[in-house]
């Protein structure tokens, strides 16, 4: 038996419940403890344990390097583009009330919104952060 | 219960912290410093801040303790080298920490309704923000629409901390040759790297 193969098995059984459980604390962060940051950060923690247990080559064939790069620009600027439809409604910068005709929904939307650009940001440069870190740490 | 939690929690703070002073292992250290966020995380969890725990043991126990254990693997140092004394720094170090334990004592107590922060407008917050943001989580009410641009100063620091990673160290391919050079500078360190 190799000694990874423990290692492979495990993670290839935790990997799936940890996305699903970062997409509750994504989208339920409205209603109980989490919100886009948190959920990005756990959405990394499953990137890094696909690299400890299968090895970077394959995590850059699944998540290549430059999909990473838009993404995390993608997050901002889903995020100052609520911010910018906001002042095009006739609103303040991120004063989501105006998004919707109803203020309250508004508010639900935009925040929704942002939290999912904090999300993909998040996730997405802390990954590249730690890809780039694993690809130096193959070369030493 | 809960003050007994509290103490036993704060007592292990204190051993990681003497013991983090104590070890010159570096990796030791990375892995103590991963259990001393999480032991914060379980304070600010008995302090009734959810949101802040969730954050401290996601990224304080896991990302930065993986961070600081591959830029371990990247350098090859595993030892802290030992230094002489720096007088001048230690007295910086014990004044502040002299000012903010003689400051300790002015803090209003935890869940005091008359402290400052609880008057201004944490007080609109607490009362309008379900109905006004429609967001029953205050805390996502607070940090996504009243606070949204501190929000997004704070997503453009991470945003701006994977830019400085990636034109330090992803974009050079010129690999070997600073790595030669990096290898004749710490030519002294104790123990080589295992990957």
């Amino acid at each position: 038996m190799r000694p990874d193969l423990l290692l492979k098995v495990l993670a290839k059984f935790l990997i799936p419940f940890i996305l699903i459980f970062a997409f509750y604390v994504q989208f339920h962060g409205d209603f109980s403890p989490g919100g886009g940051f948190q959920a990005g950060v756990i959405i990394s923690a499953a990137a890094v344990l696909y690299v400890l247990a299968f090895g970077l080559e394959l995590a850059e064939r699944g998540i290549p390097l430059r999909a990473l790069q838009y993404l995390s620009s993608t997050g901002i600027l889903l995020y100052t583009g609520v911010g910018v439809a906001c002042l095009l409604k006739g609103g303040n910068f991120l004063d989501y009330s105006v998004l919707l005709d109803n203020d309250v929904a508004g508010q639900h939307l935009g925040i929704i919104l942002i939290e999912l650009g904090v999300g993909i940001t998040v996730a997405s440069t802390l990954t590249l952060i730690f890809f780039t870190f694993a690809h130096w740490s193959r070369h030493s | 219960m809960e003050s007994l939690l509290d103490l036993i929690l704060m007592i292990f703070l204190l051993i990681m912290a003497l013991a983090i002073l104590h070890t010159r292992h570096l990796l030791a250290m990375a892995m103590l410093f991963g259990l001393y966020s999480f032991l914060m995380a379980g304070l600010f969890l008995l302090m009734d801040a959810p949101d802040v725990a969730f954050t401290e043991a996601a990224v304080g126990a896991g990302i930065s303790t993986v961070l600081m254990i591959v830029t371990l693997a990247v350098t090859g140092i595993h030892r802290e080298r030992p230094g002489r004394i720096h007088w001048p720094a230690l007295f910086v170090v014990m004044l502040t920490g002299g000012l903010l334990l003689a400051g300790l004592s002015q803090l209003p107590a935890v869940g005091d309704p008359a402290s400052p922060a609880t008057l201004g407008v944490a007080r609109h917050y607490v009362e309008h923000a379900a109905e006004e943001t429609g967001v029953p989580n205050l805390v996502t009410a607070v940090l996504a629409s009243y606070r949204g641009f501190d929000t997004l100063g704070e997503v453009v620091v991470v945003f701006t901390a994977g830019l400085g990673v990636l034109l330090l160290l992803g974009l050079d391919r010129r690999k070997p040759r600073i790595r030669k050079r990096a290898r004749k500078e710490g030519g002294d360190s104790e123990t080589r790297p295992a990957a």
